[in-house]
């Protein structure tokens, strides 16, 4: 019997007792090997962004020229590499929108938080376990995705490694309160699955998935910036090629990150 | 054994809205026996237990469990008391054994793993998934989750509902061995042959109060007044010969007989009524007075009516 998973950074549902509760560790554990079970599951939340990615770059014509008439910064780069950051946001929305809700619905239709709450443990362990399954899926996914970009298609190294880990852990926060929310209210499984992807696509519209970076419209980038995944596609975009510190976009996502961890505790329903 | 109360419930209420799911319920349960609570669908059963385990608050009344309250503190019964579900299912994917372990990590001093499996003769499916399990083989585990925090009470809600008769009559054999370990069993049941058979004592639970308590026999005792007998006639007769006499209580059709119910002279005030038309019955034979003719005298309703019947 391994644990594999640990249990810091975490916001705890409802703090009473010890720092971790009785069994907290194991039912992460177990959380994870069950997740790991789930093939389909697996190759999305892990595996489909660096996919997607590699296809791109290798598939559609044109991905490899380079960028014309975009001036500073983007001279001279691949237009594929200006989808990279987009990438990362899919690797974010795909764990945050499909994998967390549809877990926490099926739960509830299970009846899974019920039967828990007759046990010492109470029901918000589940939600600490796949929010830790969550965060531990996005640090494999995206680096992941951002190691194929580098090696495969040589997209130049971060200019603000720093300040892009702050985007991307911002970006996965406000995305995750999103899936909490959905997967709080969803009554199944794959009601919930149905929501998460219904704002899936939106989102990566704004991510810049069809136009990035540079490539959007204008207008477009400036309602892009004020939605959670739009705003952790741009500061990731501005730290990886340069541009300034993209305070907006920071300040944009942790607001979100804060309010829909509110609204997600506050509506979350156990049966 | 020791008669002392390990739970008294005393004028509990629960209202859902202007629905009314429990109204008045008091009882008390020894420890060491098997307590049923029966009744039929919808008749505060389940809510009651719900407010018993500290799932739900109740609107007026007082639970105690082993000297806790269950309604003020919750977490105090969560150690000591063991719940199975009803319609509470498992991740499909996780194994009997892996199931165990994780609910054993919860409490602070859990039952055998090993030991448990051996109890319900999951040994051979340790490391199968559930999913992969009969029903049967389903309710065991929720049992064995009930039992791995070594608690003092166990609530079992609808445990054989679904099950085969053969599924069902290995679980009743269960329950009486977990029993035998000295824990406290609360059985919440709609079947009355099921609760026959195990309780030594139970309350009779309809629209949300308690119609009779007792153990089954002497439950059953009370009715001295009232007989059961079915008949089978060779030409049909009209329903209201016999529903018109005053000895007959109530006249239902079980496959090819008759089931005529009522007063201790029923069956020969029948049998002249039927001589009058010249029918004389081709075979006739009286019932055993079950649970269910218990409900019916409290309640004038069937209890099986609408759910289920055994086979």
């Amino acid at each position: 019997m391994t644990t594999t998973a640990t249990t810091t950074d975490i916001p705890a549902a409802t703090g009473s007792r010890p720092l971790i509760a009785r069994g907290l560790l194991r039912l992460t554990g177990t959380e994870l090997r069950l997740f790991s079970r789930d093939v389909g599951t697996v190759f999305f939340a892990l595996v489909f962004p660096t996919v997607l990615l590699l296809g791109m770059g290798l598939v559609i014509p044109g991905m490899r020229d380079p960028v014309e008439g975009m001036g500073p910064p983007w001279e001279g780069m691949q237009v594929i590499h200006l989808f990279t950051p987009a990438l990362v946001s899919v690797a974010i929305a795909t764990v945050a929108l499909n994998t967390l809700p549809a877990y926490l619905a099926g739960y509830r239709e299970q009846g899974v938080f019920r039967r828990l709450s007759t046990t010492p443990m109470r029901p918000s362990g589940i939600l600490q376990a796949h929010l830790t399954i969550s965060v531990i899926s996005l640090l494999v996914a995206a680096p992941a995705a951002v190691l194929a970009a580098v090696v495969v298609f040589d997209v130049p190294l971060p200019q603000r490694p720093v300040v892009l880990a702050a985007a991307f852990l911002l970006g996965a926060g406000a995305m995750l309160g999103v899936g909490l929310i959905i997967g709080g209210l969803a009554p199944k499984a794959n009601v919930a699955s149905g929501i998460g992807m219904l704002v899936y696509f939106p989102m990566l519209f704004f991510a810049g998935l069809w136009t990035p970076g540079p490539l959007m419209p204008d207008t477009l980038q400036a309602i892009a910036g004020y939605t959670p995944l739009g705003a952790a596609s741009q500061a990731m975009s501005q730290a990886w090629f340069g541009g300034g510190v993209p305070a907006q976009q920071l300040a944009v996502l942790a607001a979100y990150g804060v309010v829909t961890f509110l609204i997600g505790a506050r509506t979350f329903r156990w049966s | 054994m020791a008669r002392t109360p390990v739970i008294e419930i005393t004028n509990l209420r629960k209202t859902y809205g202007t629905t009314v799911a429990v109204d008045d319920v008091s009882l008390h349960v020894d420890a060491g026996e098997i307590f049923g609570v029966l009744g039929p669908n919808g008749a505060g059963k389940t809510t009651t237990v719900e407010c018993l385990a500290g799932l739900r608050t109740a609107d007026a009344g007082s639970i105690r469990v082993l000297g806790h309250d269950p309604q003020r503190d919750p977490s105090s019964v969560r150690e000591v008391l063991g719940v199975q579900l009803q319609s509470s299912r498992l991740p499909g994917k996780i194994t009997v054994l892996e199931a165990l372990r994780l609910y054993a990590s919860f409490y602070s001093d859990p039952a055998d793993a090993e030991e448990l499996l051996d109890l319900l003769g999951l040994e051979a499916k340790r490391h199968t998934r559930f999913e992969a399990l009969s029903g049967g083989q389903q309710q065991r585990l929720s049992i064995a989750l009930a039992l791995i925090g070594n608690p003092r009470v166990a609530i079992l809600d609808e445990l054989t509902t679904g099950l085969d008769p053969q599924a069902r009559r290995d679980t009743w054999q269960l329950i009486e061995k977990v029993r035998d370990r000295g824990v406290t069993i609360v059985l919440v049941t709609h079947f009355m042959e099921e609760a026959e058979r195990l309780c030594d004592r139970l309350a009779i639970i309809d629209a949300g109060r308690i119609v009779a308590e007792g153990s089954p026999a002497a439950l059953i005792a009370d009715l001295e007044d009232r007989r059961t007998f079915r008949m089978r006639l060779s030409e049909p007769i009209d329903d209201d010969v016999l529903t018109s006499l005053a000895d007959v209580d109530r006249v239902c059709h079980v496959g090819n007989e008759i089931e005529v119910t009522g007063t201790r002279t029923v069956l020969p005030a029948a049998m002249l009524a039927l001589a009058e038309l010249d029918v004389v019955p081709d075979e006739i034979r009286t019932l055993n007075r079950t649970l269910d003719d218990v409900f019916v005298a409290r309640t004038g309703r069937d209890l099986t009516a609408d759910s289920e019947t055994l086979t």
